[in-house]
């Protein structure tokens, strides 16, 4: 470490630092190691920090760290919050909150006077935060040495690094971080001069994921302009090309597998948003082009609720869900059959009528919000327990909030089916649905029924529209969004059979995730409308319909 | 002796020259008056009408499948918007280099680094090349479509839908940049049309004029087809399907007959459309334009061929006034439209009409058929 | 979409027979709704089918006309006309008009409309659209409907006539389609006593001209227009027996099956 380093701006110069000084603090805490003791800092330790000589007080720095207890981490720390002074005496102290902390003794002091802060310069800092990060490596808490440890995978490797890497493996003891430690030491390996050692690094490497490493590997493979290879040894060559191999393989074995979850989550919204439809379809013949907007009626119930809580309840926050979901029901289910009651009833039979009235409701409901709320999307927040997500297979992220739509999307199914074939209503429902006139003949109420029904149907949306609050925005436009979508499940599900919306929605939901990698998230739509249609040309009835002798 | 349809009455015929008089008298008295009398017509006055009579082909040829055949479609604006677009393909080469960029190249291209035009765009710099395109695009769109969503028997909401599914693909797919019809922003800022410049009111006059002859044209050639034999069999599919397919017919072709030349039409509105607006955008296909189509027909009054054609006008010149005035009302306006249509006036205003003629004209009618039938 | 059919000479039916149904089996989901059944009916020839409720009766016209294809077995019109290849209008183009059990008239046309919409001609889409109305086809339009007794209600809307002017109305577009088979599916349903006399007469004036099947649950009609006739009774999908009308009253098995015994 010269005196002849470049200035250049402070991240140029933390990336050097971090490279070289990592490596010298580590070694320099490996030697200490066995010496770790819980003693207050020795004073002579200190000392060099208040001094002027550079090179004395980064090495400094190195045995404070070297100690490796709270007292040394305490000090580095000031050091960089700007606390340290020095005395004219040279004694360095803590300065925090008005009062002084002697390091080397824990004990409080007056301020002595004509003290001073210590010039703290960049390389210092670098030092210092260096020092921190190898320290935190060797650090009783798990989660310091989880931290440092995913740090240290950021930056490039350094074959220097290895021993003070492999103690540190040594003393582990928790798999998550001795994988880590495994796959930096392997990784410094990679540029080591050894063959041999370069051999057992890249065959080692096959269990890791990290997208660095491909390059690495790559980089192993490739050809000099003379058409030489950049790794001389033949059979290492081939270790490499087999890590790559499995590498890869992984990669996409997880991005099938992160397609797939998604394309659940997907096919669990559209799920949530087509379900409704399909019963109000399925059982009256009317496609409900308000549909949509009753979707954005359940996500601003929502918000509202959202907003009461803030409010009224701030506490509780947290569980605004729990009162928006039977919220969203019911304020659905009641605009749904105030709609069924003063204009649906009147065009039954007529399903190119209704289609038509409905989309006028549609448009006067999108209108009506948008004059009481304004045009503009309105915030709704995840609760925090919906924030963040799981961790599978080392590097793929899965939402909490998609895996509690699919959980929720899967318990309304649910719901539905048994109130579908377990109560009477759902017997009735389904009587009407089959065979109308006989139903009525049987003294099935069927105004009542489709009443009910509808109610039933538009709550459902109204589910769906809290979920959908809780992935995207909320905004009078929410409900055109995914109506068109509705439409494709319900044709290509088949009415009559729920099983038919469950496959439709998640069959699409699959298609679209899988088609959008290739060709964007557009022409993956337009791609599966096109499906659509070409599947209605062999199956109109779509996937399970109510078979009988009169489908027309 | 057979009943008489109403426009081929002479009631009927001098009704429809005495329109077409009024109607081709007012770019007159936009030109030759001066602006301070009192029956000028302004240029946008002019160019509301000119846009009207767009939409009222558009609705009319929307009547001959909804209205006459049954099939009601919630996509024609896609046939409209590509007529639209086609022709304005023709009006962005004739930009030449006057565009912002001064480059030969649409500004939109120029914007996305594109050198040259793409191979899609070859000879459009043509207008009869491009004149063919907007009849042989939407017209072949149509065709396909229907071949196999009729070939496979799909009726009712599920074909309607199938329709929206149609329009709103083709939204997406020019709100891409990529596609190179300009992305969102579409067509727009044309300079000349076939030499003449698109503002002047010689340019405009002309346009009207046009669009008053293919609005005419239209309605005559839809008048005869469906009075026509074919015109019955139409009815027939819109009444009895499957009995018209026991008498021997063969629905998918007349279907896909009337259902291409309805595109076409659409698609001539549309080409006409691009020039007096000044504008066309992947908006015009969105879902919800092709279902205000249908509601100008449904007002006006399905079946009639008339009907559509007033519809058109009501409605739009009802919406011209409210989105000046209360802008918040429109959307509530339309919307209550829609219901009290579908509720009240399933026949529109046409449809209802004789019903509403003076207790003395019915007498006499019932009279008339009493002896006809003696 | 072919059309061939329109220049085809007609149907085939050298060896006398004008229609063939060979081991017809039509099962929806498991259910048999026809079960072997082998008929066959001669050209001229008036052949009554009569059989109790969900023997089959209606489905075997679906399966001649093409609106159900037969899970297997074959149908044959004529020689030539593989009717389980067919489409239904081309099989009513090739020459089989079907009445159905409801009247199916154009409602909003008028009868001479409906009954110009069946004429037989070439019916695909530009003869259509300039398709005039010659002298000699509107001479035939006039005598049909003296023939259906509905003269002096030609521009009647038909949806204004009554249930049995419907039924005739109906007939008279099978006959403007001058086929050579003509299916009814209970002709009389819900008629007067008066007026299934007159399609009784109507029927009887066809016989010869036209093969006829007749379908029907009216026995007294049945009888009347059956004469010497062979009558076919199905059961459960199958024929149960055939023969004159008096061989088949006095026949065990439909006694059996029809009074249920």
């Amino acid at each position: 470490m010269g005196t002849g380093f470049r200035r250049c701006d402070g991240s140029d110069l933390t990336g050097y630092l971090m490279r070289h000084m990592v490596t010298r603090l580590l070694a320099v805490l490996v030697l200490c190691l066995p010496a770790l003791a819980h003693a207050a800092i020795d004073p002579a330790l200190l000392q060099p920090l208040a001094g002027d000589d550079p090179d004395a007080r980064v090495e400094a720095i190195a045995r404070i760290a070297a100690i490796g207890n709270d007292d040394a981490r305490k000090v580095l720390q000031a050091l960089l919050d700007d606390e340290l002074v020095a005395t004219p005496a040279g004694q360095l102290l803590i300065v925090r909150d008005g009062q002084a902390v002697d390091p080397a003794t824990n004990q409080t002091l007056a301020l002595p006077d004509g003290a001073d802060a210590i010039m703290v310069n960049n390389r210092l800092r670098g030092a210092a935060r260096a020092a921190l990060s190898g320290m935190a490596l060797l650090a009783p808490e798990k989660g310091q040495r989880l931290a440092a440890a995913t740090a240290l995978q950021g930056s490039a490797p350094d074959p220097a690094q290895v021993p003070l890497l492999r103690r540190a493996l040594e003393r582990e003891t928790d798999a998550d971080i001795k994988l880590i430690l495994r796959q930096l030491v392997a990784t410094a390996d990679l540029q080591a001069a050894d063959p041999a050692r370069r051999k057992a690094a890249v065959l080692s490497l096959a269990d890791s994921g990290t997208p660095a490493l491909r390059k690495q590997l790559q980089a192993m493979l490739a050809q000099n302009p003379d058409g030489s290879y950049v790794e001389a040894d033949a059979s290492l060559r081939v270790a490499a090309a087999t890590t790559l191999a499995a590498i890869e393989r992984r990669a996409t074995r997880n991005d099938i597998i992160a397609n797939m979850f998604y394309g659940v989550s997907l096919g669990s919204v559209l799920l949530l948003t087509a379900l409704g439809l399909a019963i109000t379809f399925g059982l009256m013949g009317i496609i409900n082009m308000a549909h949509g907007e009753l979707l954005m009626i359940g996500a601003y119930t929502t918000y509202l609720t959202q907003s009461l809580f803030r409010h009224y309840w701030p506490g509780a926050a947290d569980w605004y869900l729990a009162a928006a979901l039977p919220a969203a029901f019911v304020v659905a289910f009641a605009v749904g059959v105030a709609l069924e009651r003063s204009v649906i009833r009147w065009l039954y039979g007529n399903p190119l009528e209704t289609l038509l009235a409905t989309w006028g409701i549609s448009l006067m409901l999108q209108q009506a919000v948008r004059t009481i709320f304004g045009a503009q999307n309105v915030e709704v927040a995840n609760p925090a327990w919906m924030s963040g997500g799981v961790t599978v297979l080392g590097s793929l992220v899965l939402p909490f909030n998609r895996i509690a739509i699919i959980a929720f999307a899967a318990l309304v199914v649910i719901a539905v089916w048994l109130v579908l074939n377990k109560t009477r209503l759902g017997l009735f429902v389904r009587a009407v649905m089959q065979n109308r006139r006989m139903a009525d003949c049987v003294g099935v109420p069927t105004g009542r029924i489709d009443m009910l029904t509808f109610g039933l149907g538009s709550g459902i949306a109204g589910l769906g529209g809290v979920a959908l609050s809780q992935l995207g925005n909320v905004g009078p436009d929410l409900g055109q969004a995914y109506i068109v979508d509705s439409f494709m499940v319900v044709v290509l599900g088949g009415v009559g059979q729920l099983a038919g919306t469950v496959l439709g929605a998640l069959g699409l939901g699959e298609i679209n995730k899988f088609l959008e990698p290739f060709a964007g998230a557009v022409m993956a739509k337009i791609c599966i409308l096109v499906v659509i249609i070409i599947f209605i040309q062999r199956r109109p009835q779509g996937l399970f319909a109510l078979k009988g002798r009169a489908v027309d | 002796m057979k009943r008489t349809p109403f426009l081929f009455t002479r009631l009927g015929w001098t009704l429809l020259v005495l329109c077409t008089l009024g109607a081709a008298l007012l770019p007159l008295l936009h030109l030759a008056l001066p602006e301070t009398h009192a029956l000028h017509v302004s240029g946008y006055a002019l160019g509301l009408f000119g846009k009207f009579m767009c939409y009222a082909l558009a609705a009319l040829a929307l009547d001959l499948v909804w209205g006459y055949t049954g099939i009601l479609s919630l996509g024609h604006g896609v046939f409209f918007a590509l007529g639209a677009y086609a022709h304005g393909m023709y009006l962005m080469r004739s930009i030449g280099t006057e565009g912002s960029y001064g480059s030969r190249l649409p500004d939109f291209m120029v914007f996305l680094d594109w050198k040259d035009y793409p191979w899609y765009w070859a000879f459009t710099e043509h207008f009869a090349y491009c004149m063919l395109l907007v009849v042989l695009v939407p017209g072949l769109l149509a065709f396909v479509f229907g071949y196999f969503a009729f070939r496979s028997r799909i009726k009712g909401v599920y074909f309607s839908i199938i329709t929206q599914a149609m329009t709103y693909a083709f939204m997406l797919l020019f709100f891409r940049n990529d596609t190179g019809f300009g992305g969102n922003n579409g067509f727009t800022d044309f300079k000349r049309i076939l030499g003449f410049s698109i503002t002047a009111p010689g340019t405009r006059v002309a346009l009207y004029l046009a669009t008053l002859a293919a609005l005419v044209g239209a309605l005559l050639l839809c008048r005869w087809i469906v009075g026509s034999k074919l015109g019955r069999v139409l009815a027939g599919v819109r009444d009895g399907e499957s009995r018209l397919m026991f008498i021997g017919y063969n629905p998918l072709s007349f279907k896909l007959f009337v259902w291409t030349l309805s595109a076409v039409l659409c698609a001539i509105a549309g080409a006409l459309y691009v020039p007096q607006v000044g504008i066309i955008n992947p908006s015009e296909m969105s879902p919800a334009n092709s279902i205000e189509m249908v509601i100008w027909v449904a007002i006006g009054g399905r079946g009639t061929l008339v009907g559509p054609i007033l519809g058109a006008f009501a409605v739009n010149g009802l919406k011209s006034w409210l989105t000046a005035a209360f802008p918040e009302l429109w959307l509530f306006a339309l919307g209550l439209l829609f219901i009290l249509v579908t509720l009240f006036m399933r026949k529109g205003i046409v449809g209802t009409l004789p019903a509403l003629l003076p207790k003395a004209a019915r007498r006499k009618e019932a009279l008339q058929t009493e002896e006809e039938t003696a | 979409m072919s059309m061939d059919m329109v220049k085809r000479a007609g149907v085939d039916t050298t060896h006398g027979a004008i229609l063939y149904l060979e081991d017809i089996t039509v099962s929806f989901d498991g259910f048999r709704a026809l079960n072997n059944l082998n008929l066959d009916i001669s050209v001229g020839e008036l052949r009554c089918i009569i059989g109790p409720n969900g023997a089959g009766k209606t489905t075997m016209m679906d399966v001649i006309t093409g609106k159900t294809r037969p899970t297997s077995g074959s149908a044959w019109f004529g020689q030539s006309h593989d009717l389980a290849q067919m489409t239904e209008y081309a099989i009513a183009h090739a020459g089989i008009g079907r009445k159905f059990q409801r009247p199916t008239v154009f409602e909003q046309h008028t009868v001479f409309e409906n009954l110009e919409l069946a004429m037989k001609m070439d019916k695909r889409v530009r003869p259509t659209l300039f398709a005039r109305l010659s002298l000699e086809q509107e001479d035939r339009i006039a005598a049909i409907v003296r023939q259906i007794r509905l003269n002096g209600a030609e521009h009647r809307l038909a949806g204004l006539l009554s249930h049995g002017q419907k039924q005739w109305l109906e007939i008279g577009m099978l006959l403007m389609q001058e086929p050579q088979l003509i299916l009814l599916d209970e002709p009389v349903a819900g008629m007067s006593d008066a007026e299934t006399a007159r399609t009784a007469e109507l029927l009887n004036e066809l016989r010869g001209k036209h093969s006829i099947m007749v379908v029907e649950h009216d026995m007294g009609f049945v009888a009347e227009i059956a004469q010497q006739g062979k009558v076919t009774v199905l059961h459960e999908g199958s024929v149960l027996a055939e023969g004159r009308m008096d061989e088949v009253q006095a026949h065990d098995r439909v006694i059996e099956v029809y009074l249920g015994r």
